[in-house]
């Protein structure tokens, strides 16, 4: 179950068994300022926030957002409470893998190198589920999309060849069934 | 629906006729720039706003703070942009540490020029975000009455807070064409629900209450702000149940009554710590465990169970993990829980208080120089704990919460959480406006006192009966206590060399202004200082310089550590907490 947070039900029990990794879903108004609110939350505890992608909901009055975080599972309760809190967020979920559907996506720039190692290359983005969206003659770049951990093992096998750069879009995650996100 | 006659107002009209509709008394401010639309819209707009115009923008929040803790209903501040904003940020803190409503309205340059560096530009909306309850810059004239609305909805309702509104110039100045009567829009904001309180909670509470042979209830500010007063004494009654209050729920439950322990924490009475280091159950109503009662967190209530009912969520869990945790509203809940508790008789528990209590009184020495203690035990007598007493922070505020017996809410105002100087002469000056009837006292150290001390004017003008009473021991006592426990003596920055003549200075104001230099004069000086109405009057007490202040639990270390009288061994570093 995802930790549901409103200002009437039970605390939520830590999960200490998450060490680090925490993905947060908040649903908030869609207005200047309430990233800066949100961020001081985590900057004050000292928390760091690995990944964070915000788009407009289907209701262009809120936004999404979806916040990778590690840092101490003990303390990080009290700060979902503290983000709740604020006026400007509608709620605000914790949600592990077992209750929802986290991805994201990355591009890879490759350096181009000889057409035997350019089938190494697209053998694995194959095996990844991936795709080639760029081919130039200098460079090609692939998009691999997928939970975190996949995206990670792909970059790890890539790493063989020359990348140039990589571009994640951080975590973006929805709950399963009936749990609102 | 606009009417004809709302189209020719412009922003800063609507705005004032806002907060007027709003119940809004009194506007405490300075002006300046980019405020003058609005300070315009004082005069054109016929409301019944009093304008009370400070010597300094900090003077102005502490004023709506004093008033707001006076009465409940918040005050506005009204500031310009730039270094105006910017000096209402200490008494901005001061608020929202103690959960006071307030709505600051601060000027602003035209939104053009925003971001651009322009003269007395801040980003005041970005500044005060981690100091506020909510925020606001206001980018479009027509939202001016709905966001005046939210605020004051959002600073009153729930736990209070501060709400500040960023008005640009050419926001306030503008046209307004909208709905004056418009409605609120948020949300993300539901206050109600803290009168919806999950009853599996209240009925795992009374189980640990009835289970409880040595209970200890531990009255906050939340309890306070509730209005829970009748509730906690039909409790602590029923129970027959002592009833610690922390330095901001002084008054909630009658200090004079025989279930009261006083103020717990770090200089609160031994009894009362004794008390909650021995109970078997800790029963907090409405505090947050500050770190200045719990001194070591884990060993605080080590012994006991702990129960918490607390309106914020967010703050169960936060110091001390509870063994029952109420989210809601404290009188609805005790008012849920008084029927599911059995009424007992605890002959023992209480005896053995009362033993701590005679053993270890409050007491002073009335020989050998002039002492705070004796002061403000005289002013407690004299007035008979019925006036408002505002204090500053150190330690003439500490004698004054173990001396100054408060048997109502609301007549206690100390910066507690922020712990900020210069807050109780301004406090008072909001708190004589709101209660005109009250006597209030200003119970200042002569360092607090000389950072607000310019509103002397302001006292003077409005003729406010506010007695000052400073406190003189020419130092910043409490930190030369500590240099004096923990830092081998070795006084540093804390001789306040050089104060004026404070008499003379009250004067140079047109204020009245006595001395008070040998215990024989206390009484009767008093006497005459508080039979003194026609405006304020400043009482200087040259008190003995380097008097301590116990009971004390250095920061950090457990309540049992508590020292009752000077250590006779060179005490460690306080490594917890500041």
């Amino acid at each position: 179950m995802a930790r549901i947070i409103t200002t009437t039900d039970k605390k939520p029990k830590p999960r200490p068994d998450i060490v680090d990794g925490h993905t947060l879903s908040m649903y908030v108004n869609n207005k200047p300022g309430v990233l800066m609110r949100i961020c001081q939350i985590f900057a004050r505890r000292a928390y760091n926030i690995d990944s964070l992608v915000v788009s407009q909901g289907r209701d262009p009055r809120f936004s999404r957002l979806t916040l990778g975080i590690s840092g101490d599972p003990a303390g990080l309760t009290q700060i979902i409470l503290q983000c709740d809190k604020l006026i400007d967020v509608i709620h605000c979920f914790e949600h592990t893998p077992e209750d929802a559907v986290v991805r994201e996506l990355a591009l890879i720039k490759i350096k181009a190198v000889s057409a035997e190692r350019r089938t190494e290359i697209l053998q694995i983005v194959e095996h990844f589920g991936g795709k080639t969206v760029d081919f130039g003659e200098s460079s090609i770049i692939i998009r691999i999309e997928g939970a975190s951990d996949k995206v990670d093992a792909s970059i790890r096998l890539l790493n063989n060849y020359d990348i140039v750069e990589t571009v994640r879009t951080g975590k973006v995650v929805m709950a399963r069934g009936e749990q609102v996100t | 629906m606009a009417s004809k006659k709302q189209q020719e107002l412009d922003g800063a009209q609507a705005l004032i006729m806002t907060l007027s509709s709003l119940g809004i008394e009194y506007v405490f401010g300075y002006s300046g720039g980019a405020a003058l639309p609005i300070f315009d819209a004082l005069e054109t707009v016929k409301s019944n706003i009093k304008f009370v115009l400070t010597r300094h923008e900090q003077g102005a929040t502490h004023m709506a703070d004093g008033y707001a803790r006076a009465t409940g209903k918040p005050a506005v501040v009204l500031v310009t942009s730039g270094p105006g904003a910017g000096n209402t940020i200490t008494g901005i803190m001061t608020a929202q540490m103690d959960s006071v409503p307030m709505i600051i309205v601060t000027g602003q340059q035209v939104t053009w020029m925003l971001g651009k560096d322009a003269f007395q530009e801040a980003d005041i909306f970005g500044i005060t975000i981690p100091i506020v309850k909510h925020n606001y810059l206001v980018r479009e004239t027509n939202e001016l009455p709905r966001v005046a609305r939210e605020a004051y909805h959002i600073a009153t309702t729930g736990r209070p807070g501060p709400v500040l509104i960023d008005v640009p110039k050419n926001v306030s100045q503008s046209p307004f064409t909208g709905d004056l009567e418009c409605e609120i829009d948020l949300p993300g904001y539901k206050p109600e629900k803290g009168f919806d309180i999950d009853s599996t909670c209240i009925e795992e509470a009374a189980r640990l209450i009835n289970l409880a042979k040595k209970p200890v209830i531990l009255a906050g500010h939340g309890a306070m702000l509730s209005g829970a007063e009748r509730e906690l004494m039909e409790i602590a009654t029923k129970l027959d149940c002592p009833v610690t209050s922390t330095l901001l729920g002084k008054g909630v439950f009658p200090e004079t009554h025989a279930l009261s322990l006083g103020m717990l924490g770090m200089h609160g009475t031994a009894y009362a710590n004794k008390a909650i280091c021995e109970c078997d159950l800790i029963f907090n109503i409405g505090s947050r465990f500050d770190d200045r009662i719990i001194g070591q967190a884990d060993k605080f209530g080590a012994n006991a169970k702990i129960i918490h009912i607390d309106l914020d969520i967010s703050e169960m869990g936060k110091m001390i993990v509870a063994d029952v945790e109420v989210v809601g509203d404290a009188r609805t809940a005790l008012r849920q829980l008084i029927p599911l508790v059995e009424k007992r008789k605890r002959p023992e528990w209480n005896e053995h208080i009362n033993g701590y209590k005679k053993k270890y009184p409050l007491a002073y020495k009335k020989q050998g120089g002039l002492r705070m203690q004796h002061v403000l035990d005289e002013i407690n007598d004299l007035t008979g704990g019925n006036a408002i007493i505002t204090t500053d922070v150190g330690q003439h505020q500490m004698w004054a919460a173990q001396f100054c017996t408060n048997d109502e809410s609301f007549k206690w105002i100390s910066s507690g959480g922020a712990g900020t100087m210069g807050f109780g002469f301004p406090a008072a000056i909001g708190a004589q406006l709101a209660c005109p009837e009250e006597t209030v006292i200003a119970v200042c150290g002569d360092g607090g006192f000389q950072m607000t001390l310019c509103e002397l004017a302001t006292a003077v003008i409005h003729k406010l009966p506010v007695k000052i009473l400073v406190l003189n021991n020419h130092y910043l006592g409490m930190v030369r206590q500590w240099q004096e426990l923990f830092f081998d003596n070795r006084e540093s920055g804390v001789d306040l060399i050089g104060n004026p003549d404070f008499v003379k200075l009250a004067e140079a104001y047109g204020c009245k202004g006595i001395n008070i230099k040998r215990p024989a004069d206390v009484r009767k000086k008093l006497q005459e200082a508080l039979d003194y109405n026609e405006g304020p009057i400043l009482i200087n007490v040259e008190c003995i310089k380097t008097e301590n202040v116990f009971p004390m639990i250095p920061a950090g270390a457990a309540l049992e550590d508590m020292l009752t009288e000077p250590p006779k061994y060179k005490m460690a570093k306080p490594v917890g907490s500041t």
